[in-house]
């Protein structure tokens, strides 16, 4: 696969850039389409889950015998109903313990027990039947104390790799990273000012409006079907395959539609449970998780405790950066701690730069991916520093970033060489920006931060076939999660030259179609989408060689150009152009049906850089805080549907605001998550915010025919420290941890004005 | 528990069911009467993705009994288009792209008609308290409050 | 030879060097020459590394062929949300 597409440069679209109707509207503004729970089966019985009270504990015996007994009761499930087959894979190990607890439980939620019965009130009659011998243990939510000596430790088996010397102790802390280039001791030497601070933020999650749901229906030959709401409904069923002992092949997957993900839905929790309850029961089960559940037992994002330094010559130039992170995972290894520490200096041009980080457990629910993961965190801290900097210098904060901003040829801080990167163009782009020059008033103050996501590309497979009417079906395997078929259906009657309501595209089921990677990695336009592109240039290749076979001419005497089939050139013989609906036409008799093909592992993704502008107001008698403004300057790459890159933008933007200023996992003392629901949960509403302004620049990534980089993660990295930087401006006090909730602004302006009494 | 017979009407037809006593007005649409275009989003009253009306008033049908709706008008997202007819609203929100997932469109779409039923001319402010009530992670709800406001004024010229 | 740099918490297992050169013809050989010549890598390897040649960055692609003097870039195997 070329990676030098310069077409993307030069060639004029007829349709990519255009804003037509998504081909699945219809269903979504209707209520027709069919989301996770939306799917009945006869004779379905429902599934709950029982999960642990306590935050960690020793599970000594599990008696679901009353609980067997009780009319209605088909089938109830235990760790006995889960061996171990994972065959060393300590990933697929901890997914399996995950998805029900085996010596302890872990988490407060962490599943124990399933039944299966005939209604609702009876899963949950049964649920209270089943009786478990607990033995609490001392627990532990807090990165920091949990990384201490003293603190109770989740696993014997974790002992801290990437330190030396080897420790002796099982501890918490499960591996330590670094990264980075240059001597940041040197480096600070030179600095003239130098800024010091430690920040915090607290978990979030992913807050997806649909709580998870499936349908599993397994039958006596161990052949199975499960309709569920997934990013990704291969790695599901490849997963459960794998933790049930089937074969991949007997279990066909079906992906919902899905009611937002954001990566909370790139792994599985209730699918597992859903078919060993339809297998031992041998009737379909639908298990679907209550708000409360999905709170507390899915995977919301780390919670961090960041140190960070940087320094920086009078001019302004940084001499050197250095941070230390540390990330909580819930119970499991694998918080996204090493991406926090790639991407905390990625957006700077530095000689010396390092960062550090420590994965750690603790007694929280396992984490899942959530939009660009372990980013924002890194980019609240690192760009909160930032802003404090330009300020001691005298410079304007986006002076001062232009300044030092990474660009093609700068040795990124987590280690390979740019290429052409759009961090520059999106600056000096919101230089010139009407906000910039907005007037403030009392109270008011403007922030802003530049934020950077890798995108990567995966596996796609994509067939294209052409129906004898010359419409054309688009057959994908990733599951739609904001708008992706459009973009499917733009680019595929791009290349082929044809209107966009003549292609209609599908996501079809695992049975139909080779393995497709999770919808994650913002891969879905990038790779799914060139996926697209070379099935139409396979199909392309076939019709033409259908024309050459009809005009009886060579197959390299045929060109394709805007829909039609025309002779190469002059030599070639005097035959009108056929269009693609007359080829299909014949296709029964030339050689029967005509379709494109593309299989592959996508990579040459390109990065996507952001710059966020935020206007917000303090009301210092509150503390709380209103955005007046914000804008996003963002790089696509290529805009295939402009509106769904806009939509990307100002999701995440708002997934950012929320997690700057309201959303939070609280605990109590007991372990326990005290505000499992999205009345104190609270995400942004509708009242909260302003228009979310959106500028796309195209800075074509070369790794794509048509120069799409991904967009959906960058989005949501820049707006911690947007709006941090935004309410300093408004009431000098700097936040260092979020949410800036207003009990915690309150709380520091009144610190604030306590000092200035003092002083006076 | 025994179960209560209930007659109403839902999008202008008759209908009856039998429901348990405890079940929701949401449980009896979606499980009893094949009506899945309201979603159980939190079933707690605070996402909207529930979103119907009773009377015209917009409610949270997981708040209410199904034994709740004897006798009253309930509306659906299904009973808002007229046979092939879109309801404006429904067109605006795809001309804006005001969807991503889809999952809190039925929701908002029930409670922007609410709004638009009773005051036709909304300014920005009215449409986001409004809306308050119905949660979107997707959106940002900018292009929602965008497609709500061009429906109002599109309206307002029919 | 391809220059090959790891990130600095896998110096321990490379005798604190962090810019290696491996003879290798494409991603899987020079990954296998890595484990093989530095055993402490190897869990790292096994629990998935991606890989930047020349700036680009490969999730997986084992079989991306490598130029004499590519650069190639070690890092933790990517994911996303």
């Amino acid at each position: 696969m070329p990676l030098d597409n310069t077409e993307s440069q030069t060639r004029k679209f007829k349709v990519v850039g255009t804003r037509p109707i998504r081909p699945d509207g219809i269903d979504k503004v209707t209520g027709r389409a069919r989301f996770g729970a939306d799917a009945v089966a006869p004779g379905m019985l429902i599934g709950r889950i029982l999960r642990s009270p306590h935050a960690h504990a020793k599970i000594k015996s599990i008696d679901a015998s009353k609980a067997l007994k009780l009319e209605g009761v088909k089938a109830v499930v235990t760790r006995d109903d889960f061996p171990d087959k994972t065959d060393g894979d300590a990933a697929l190990y901890d997914v399996l313990y995950n998805v029900m607890a085996r010596e302890k439980a872990l988490y407060e939620g962490h599943a124990v027990a399933a039944v299966a019965a005939t209604s609702a009130s009876v899963a949950r009659q049964a649920l209270k039947l089943i009786k478990v011998d607990y033995e609490v243990l001392p627990h532990v939510t807090d990165v920091d104390e949990a990384m201490k000596p003293s603190a109770p430790v989740l696993h014997a088996k974790i002992f801290t790799d990437g330190v030396e010397p080897k420790p002796k102790k099982a501890s918490n802390v499960v591996r330590r990273y670094e990264f980075g280039h240059g001597d940041v001791d040197a480096g600070f030497k030179k600095a003239d000012v130098i800024v010091e601070q430690s920040f915090k933020t607290e978990a979030t999650h992913q807050g997806y409006i649909e709580p998870h749901a499936c349908l599993a229906n397994v039958g006596t030959d161990g052949q199975g079907e499960l309709w569920v709401c997934t990013q990704g409904h291969f790695m599901v069923r490849d997963t459960c395959a794998r933790l049930l002992g089937m074969d991949m092949s007997k279990l066909r997957v079906t992906a919902s539609e899905i009611g937002g993900g954001f990566g909370g839905k790139t792994t599985v929790f209730i699918e597992p449970v859903a078919l060993a309850l339809s297998r031992k029961a041998n009737r379909p089960v639908k298990v679907v998780m209550s708000r409360d559940e999905v709170f507390k037992a899915t995977g919301p994002t780390s919670s961090s405790s960041i140190d960070v330094k940087i320094g920086c010559t009078r001019d302004g130039r940084i001499v050197a950066g250095d941070a230390t992170l540390r990330y909580q995972g819930g119970a499991f290894a694998g918080s996204p701690v090493e991406f926090g520490a790639m991407t905390a200096f990625a957006q700077y041009d530095l000689d010396n730069v390092r960062a550090i980080g420590y994965d750690v457990v603790c007694n929280r629910p396992k984490q899942a991916a959530y939009r660009a993961p372990g980013a924002p965190m890194a980019n609240f801290a690192i760009e909160s520093v930032i802003e404090e900097l330009a300020h001691k210098v005298g410079m304007e904060p986006i002076d001062f970033r232009i300044k030092n901003a990474a660009r093609e040829g700068t040795k990124s801080s987590y280690g390979p060489v740019y290429g052409p990167i759009g961090l520059l163009a999106t600056l000096q782009k919101a230089r010139e920006h009407p906000h910039f020059r907005a007037p403030l008033g009392k109270n008011q103050g403007r922030g802003m931060a530049c934020g950077f996501w890798f995108n990567f590309g995966g596996q796609s497979c994509v067939t294209l076939n052409i129906g004898v009417d010359g419409t054309v079906g688009v057959v994908t395997g990733s599951p739609d999660i904001g708008g992706s078929r459009a973009s499917m259906c733009l680019m595929t009657a791009e290349e082929l030259g044809i209107p966009y309501e003549k292609v209609r595209s599908v996501v079809t089921d695992t049975g139909s179609l080779g393995y497709n990677d999770v919808t994650d990695g913002s891969r879905t336009t990038f790779a799914t989408g060139m996926a697209c592109i070379l099935a139409a240039r396979d199909a392309i290749k076939k019709l033409c060689a259908r024309a050459a076979q009809i005009w009886g001419i060579p197959e390299d005497a045929v060109t394709w150009d805007a829909g039609f089939a025309k002779p190469a050139g002059g030599n070639a013989g005097n035959f009108p152009p056929m269009s693609l609906k007359e080829i299909a036409a014949q296709a029964a008799s030339t050689g029967g049906p005509i379709a494109g093909h593309h299989e592959y592992s996508a990579d040459g993704a390109g990065v996507s850089f952001a710059t966020h502008i935020c206007d917000s107001e303090v009301d210092p008698e509150t503390g709380f805080t209103k955005i007046l403004r914000y804008t996003v300057l963002q790089d696509a790459g290529k805009a295939v549907h402009p509106s769904y890159v806009e939509g990307q933008f100002q999701g995440g933007a708002v997934q950012g605001i929320g997690w700057a200023l309201n959303e939070e996992y609280i605990y109590g003392k007991d372990g326990r998550l005290q505000n499992a629901g999205f009345l104190d949960y609270r995400i942004p509403v509708c009242s909260d915010l302003p228009m979310i302004d959106t500028v796309i620049l195209e800075i074509p990534n070369p790794g794509h025919p048509y120069g799409v980089r991904g967009v959906g993660e960058t989005s949501i990295v820049p707006p911690l420290a947007a709006v941090a930087n935004s309410v300093s401006a408004a009431v000098g006090v700097r936040m260092c941890e979020t949410p800036i909730s207003p009990p915690k602004l309150l709380a520091a302006l009144d610190r604030k004005s306590g000092m200035k009494k003092a002083a006076e | 528990m025994t179960a209560v017979k209930v007659s109403t009407k839902i999008n202008g037809d008759a209908v009856d069911f039998v429901c348990e006593p405890d079940e929701t007005l949401l449980d009896v649409l979606r499980n009893r009467l094949g009506l899945t275009g309201a979603k159980e989003g939190c079933s707690t009253g605070d996402c909207g993705a529930c979103s119907v009306t009773i009377d015209g008033r917009l409610t949270c049908s997981c708040l209410v009994l199904g034994a709740e709706a004897e006798g009253h008008d309930i509306g659906t997202i299904e009973g808002m288009a007229k046979g092939e007819k879109l309801h404006p609203l429904q067109k605006k929100f795809l001309e804006h792209a005001a969807l991503q997932c889809g999952i809190c469109t039925p929701g908002f779409l029930v409670a922007a008609k609410a709004l638009l039923d009773h005051n036709p001319r909304p300014t920005e402010t009215e449409v986001r308290f409004a809306l308050a009530g119905n949660l979107c992670r997707c959106t940002g709800y900018d292009k929602i409050v965008r497609a709500v406001m061009d429906t109002a004024a599109e309206m307002r010229r029919a | 030879m391809a220059k090959v740099i790891i990130w600095s918490s896998l110096k321990s297992h490379t005798g604190g060097e962090a810019n290696l050169e491996i003879a290798a013809a494409n991603v899987k050989d020079l990954l296998a020459r890595l484990g093989e010549t530095y055993p402490g890598l190897q869990p790292q390897l096994q629990r998935g590394v991606s890989v930047s040649i020349d700036g680009v960055i490969f999730r997986d692609g084992w079989l991306q062929p490598l130029k004499p003097d590519s650069e190639v870039v070690l890092l933790p195997r990517m994911v996303g949300g």
